[in-house]
């Protein structure tokens, strides 16, 4: 559910040190952050690495690792949270085809399920 | 005491998660049909619940909503994620003082009951019962599909509930497990996903021929079935048509009841649950607590359409008023 939602419509930016989109969790709950097992990124077909990702949420960002243990907070129903990248050299303007696709650890299913959304967004000049 | 109606705001997720929708929006919304019980998934609609907890003011606006549109707190739905720490399970004892932090909640929503996910180990619930007999709250085990009455699971919970003896312990039979036809909306997407259309006529009709679902699974695999066309067979490992009449045995400790449907077409019906023989059967074992529509066709559809929640819960607190309002099963019989 809300697969076609996970990424933010319009949301791409440049930052410091790559891009950032935002993005949903494809699910009818929220979801404390330890059980987030991966939020995977790709640009333009190419995979990211896992440690060039973060997720911020309310002004608090974590490494996916960082994630795994972290016990005090969530990610809510329908909370858009900031996905950082790191890029080096950036992203150049224009439009990019990102794909997304998020892991969830969730108590009663017998499988451990990974949803995916794929958008071209644009970064402005 | 006739049977009363009901909205769980999970209907209204596709329009609360896009934003279309408030809480004060999902609460006036089913009032206007007549549904004055709500209930909610603590977690999705307050947020920070439950890792972070919840403001007073928060609690506070929930009353005052209920209080303005005349309504009914009916339950606070946990899910308590035993599966918090990767690689072990949460302790026994952590289990049960997470399910009472969450009766805490459901007192402060002014809930009745609070559904406990089918999962969860009857001992921690047996646990966790002297407390919800304190705060006046009942602990009900959702009976979900693939679950059903007489699964063995649900016979230990049973047996376990009789001998705590606590009447803070009991059942929410969700209607789902009474599917007696493959969903026409199922099938749409599923074709729209890439199975071919014999084959998805096939587990159709197997469906309603009530074929054991691994030799559907088998079947649909030498017809050439692969990736979707095997995951519409799954489904029939995960559905069937259980027999209402199987809850009888259980209405003493059945407190609440889901209104699950997936469709309801213009005519008022829901093309695969048997809502006239649900109600017949509630009637019959003198039920008078809520049914709470839980509409779960949007993730079957929203590819495609634009998803209407609000019109689907409509169609279905009609039909659930003519099938309560109409005669009962003793006029019926005479």
């Amino acid at each position: 559910m809300f697969d076609n939602k996970m990424i933010v419509e319009d949301s791409l930016k440049a930052t410091a040190d790559g891009f950032s989109i935002e993005a949903r969790l494809p699910y009818y709950r929220g979801l404390g952050l330890s059980m987030i097992e991966d939020v995977g990124v790709s640009v333009d077909g190419e995979p990211v690495p896992r440690e060039a990702v973060t997720l911020s949420l309310r002004g608090r960002t974590w490494t996916l690792d960082e994630m795994e243990t972290e016990y005090g907070d969530r990610w809510n129903f329908g909370e858009k949270a900031v996905v950082g990248v790191k890029v080096p050299g950036g992203l150049a303007p224009g439009e990019h085809r990102i794909g997304l696709s998020e892991r969830m650890r969730v108590s009663y299913l017998p499988f451990v399920p990974t949803a995916k959304d794929e958008k071209v967004l644009t970064l402005a000049e | 005491m006739a049977i009363k109606r009901g909205v769980s705001l999970y209907s209204y997720q596709h329009e609360t998660f896009t934003g279309k929708m408030t809480l004060e929006d999902c609460i006036r919304t089913s009032v206007a049909f007549g549904a004055r019980g709500i209930e909610v998934i603590g977690e999705q609609t307050f947020w920070g619940w439950p890792e972070v907890g919840v403001a007073d003011e928060k609690v506070a606006e929930w009353h005052s909503l209920i209080a303005k549109y005349n309504a009914v707190p009916v339950s606070h739905d946990f899910m308590l994620d035993y599966k918090r720490y990767k690689g072990r399970e949460m302790p026994f004892d952590e289990q049960v003082a997470s399910v009472k932090k969450d009766i805490d909640f459901g007192a402060r929503l002014g809930m009745s009951y609070v559904r406990a996910l089918v999962s969860i180990a009857p001992e921690v619930l047996v646990a966790a019962a002297p407390h919800a007999e304190e705060k006046g709250i009942k602990i009900l085990i959702e009976v979900h599909a693939p679950l059903h009455f007489d699964h063995p699971w649900i016979i230990r919970h049973a047996e376990a509930f009789e001998k705590a003896g606590s009447d803070a312990l009991g059942f929410l039979p969700d209607m789902g497990m009474f599917l007696f036809k493959f969903p026409p909306v199922w099938k749409a997407r599923f074709i729209r996903n890439g199975v071919p259309q014999h084959i998805a006529d096939y587990i159709v009709k197997a469906y309603e021929d009530r074929v054991l679902s691994e030799y559907v699974i088998l079947n649909v695999r030498e017809m050439g079935g692969s990736g979707p066309a095997l995951g519409m067979a799954e489904t029939l490992r995960h559905n069937a048509a259980y027999e209402p009449k199987r809850m009888l045995d259980y209405m003493h400790r059945i407190h609440h009841v889901h209104g699950k449907f997936y469709q309801m077409d213009e005519d008022l019906v829901e093309p695969c649950i048997p809502y006239d023989e649900i109600v017949r059967v509630l009637k019959q074992g003198n039920y008078n607590g809520y049914i709470c529509s839980e509409y779960e066709g949007n993730r079957w559809i929203e590819d495609a359409q634009e998803v209407d929640s609000v019109e689907q819960v409509r169609r279905q607190q009609a039909m659930l008023t003519q099938l309560i309002d109409g005669p009962n099963p003793t006029a019926m019989a005479a």
